[in-house]
């Protein structure tokens, strides 16, 4: 009765709970000293998992940069009409302001030839040869604005252009944004890619990761078989092991953040530099929240997994045939 | 308590080890498993540890039929039963104290109750004082001992023992007995497999004599 006492004292919840809590607590260190007793090994493997890591995480980074200046372009979409040469100032004025009226433009702009010899001599740096011409050569030119809703549309866009160059008095319509399409359509292609290479890498963390426990746990079977005979759940057995994972993933992580925010860092310079020549300042992107986030805590999801795998199979070992 | 009914049991590589057995074990109860090696001495040991299950009958150990118990429950039900080995089966890398205590450890008691009972367990088998020794630094007799310490630090109501004097002199293994006979006397079922035969006949306990898979000799109660 005394013994029976006694045992019912030993597990209350609380004391279950804390037996519970510092048996994790002293398993997740145990492995972290397991790791930092076979540094070189350790060493090698989280490398390789904060490159596979690093890969995605930068083609996402370089991705999201491109976006950003290619966002500045989209504001510049612009759809110029070039009138036929010589039309007469009123007929131009008018059919500025027929489209002035249409609800998918936001603006329209009258470039008179004299204007646009001005604004080439400006942006050139040649108004001295411009001024040698004997004539003006420029046609008038009306510069659209296409409502936001319309700019973020390519294919709208295009027909508006094929139905303007219809127009009497116009001689050619011009989008000036095919090129940034192209580049838009560059960069999903880019993000895709990312994606794609997320899934590979991820697939060879779990790998690198299973292996290496694999042969941790092949080096330490009869421990293993030895603690399943005394009356170990698979759970216990699991543990450890499944702490060396998520130590993999975790460390595998930080090395990818360190060697992006590296990469950002060395890159920044010389992209500067380029922003410089262009009369603009651009300042590179770092990791934003949600990638941080998914290589600090998708890296050890991923060691975690490939540690489940790893160690199954020995388990099954363990149980009677 | 332990019943046999009608077990038989077949290895894939080596054919019939167990041919169809039957017998019982009171609850309390200490017995001797003898016959020749490859009588079947082991694999009935192994049935009752729940390391194999038979390919035919049913173990029934404490009154629950060893068939019928899930997956989940294995490493419950194999914590009452204590297994000796011949070889003892300890970690060549951790302390004598970390060996007994492994049982403990993986039911996850709290760090002074283990403490407690491993230096009881290690009392009992008289090797208090190398608690901090490795196991390789120990005599066989005594790794011997640090094997059935840690096969009773659990409290078994259980203990099987596979050839626990099979390496020892005539003194050591006497030495065993009485302490497999103290364990005895607190009321713990013993089933000790042994080709020993001198050292058992000097003992009144039941015999269970083994050949080729069949129960030959039953020599009762003395």
């Amino acid at each position: 009765m005394a013994g029976r006492h006694r045992r019912n004292a030993m597990h209350r919840p609380g004391t279950a709970i804390r037996v519970w809590l510092s048996h994790h607590g002293r398993s997740a260190l145990a492995s972290l000293g397991d790791l930092a007793r076979a540094p070189l090994a350790t060493v090698m493997t989280v490398a390789v998992v904060g490159i596979a890591l690093a890969l995605p995480a930068g083609l996402h980074l370089a991705t999201r940069n491109l976006s950003v200046v290619a966002q500045g372009w989209q504001e510049d979409t612009a759809l110029s009409l070039f009138l036929t040469p010589n039309l007469d100032s009123a007929k131009a004025k008018a059919l500025a302001e027929q489209l002035g009226r249409r609800p998918d433009l936001a603006g329209v702009r009258l470039i008179t030839p004299a204007e646009g010899l001005a604004e080439l001599g400006e942006a050139s740096g040649l108004a001295g040869a411009v001024g040698l011409l004997a004539e003006n050569p420029l046609p008038t030119v009306l510069a659209l604005e296409p409502t936001p809703a319309l700019a973020a549309d390519p294919t709208a866009l295009e027909a508006l252009r094929d139905t303007l160059a219809t127009f009497p008095n116009v001689a050619d319509a011009r989008l000036d944004t095919a090129w940034v399409q192209r580049v838009h359509a560059l960069l999903d292609l880019g993000a895709s890619a990312a994606l794609m290479l997320a899934a590979l890498l991820a697939m060879a963390v779990l790998l690198v990761v299973g292996n290496t426990l694999r042969l941790e746990v092949a080096h330490r079977r009869r421990e293993v078989e030895l603690m399943a005979l005394v009356g170990a759940t698979h759970a216990f057995v699991r543990r450890p092991f499944l702490y060396a994972g998520a130590w993999y993933g975790l460390l595998g992580g930080f090395v990818a953040v360190i060697i992006v925010t590296l990469g950002v860092a060395l890159v920044q310079s010389p992209v500067s530099r380029l922003a410089n020549l262009y009369g603009t300042e651009f300042r590179l992107a770092w990791l934003d929240a949600t990638a941080l986030l998914a290589l600090l805590v998708g890296g050890p999801l991923l060691g975690l997994i490939g540690a489940w795998l790893a160690v199954g199979r020995h388990l099954a070992a363990c149980e009677p045939r | 308590m332990i019943r046999f009914d009608h077990v038989t049991k077949r290895y894939p590589e080596r054919g019939e080890a167990l041919h169809d057995l039957s017998f019982e074990l009171d609850s309390g109860e200490m017995a001797f498993l003898t016959g020749r090696s490859g009588a079947g001495k082991s694999t009935l040991l192994k049935l009752v540890g729940l390391l194999e299950r038979p390919t035919r009958g049913s173990v029934m150990v404490n009154g629950r039929d060893l068939g019928t118990l899930s997956r989940r429950k294995i490493p419950y039900y194999r914590r009452e039963v204590g297994i000796i080995f011949q070889d003892h089966h300890l970690l060549p890398d951790r302390s004598v104290f970390d060996n007994v205590a492994l049982p403990l450890v993986v039911s996850r008691m709290g760090r002074p109750e283990i403490a407690r009972r491993v230096r009881a367990a290690l009392d009992q088998v008289g090797l208090l004082d190398k608690e901090r020794v490795l196991p390789a630094s120990l005599s066989g007799g005594e790794q011997q001992r640090v094997g059935i310490a840690r096969a009773v630090v659990g409290r078994p109501s259980v203990i099987l023992a596979d050839e626990p004097t099979g390496n020892l002199d005539p003194d050591l293994a006497r030495e065993i007995m009485q302490l497999f006979r103290r364990f005895h006397q607190v009321g713990v079922t013993l089933l000790i497999a042994t080709h020993d035969v001198a050292l058992i006949t000097a003992m009144p306990y039941r015999t269970l004599t083994l050949d080729q898979g069949r129960l030959v000799i039953d020599s009762g109660i003395w």
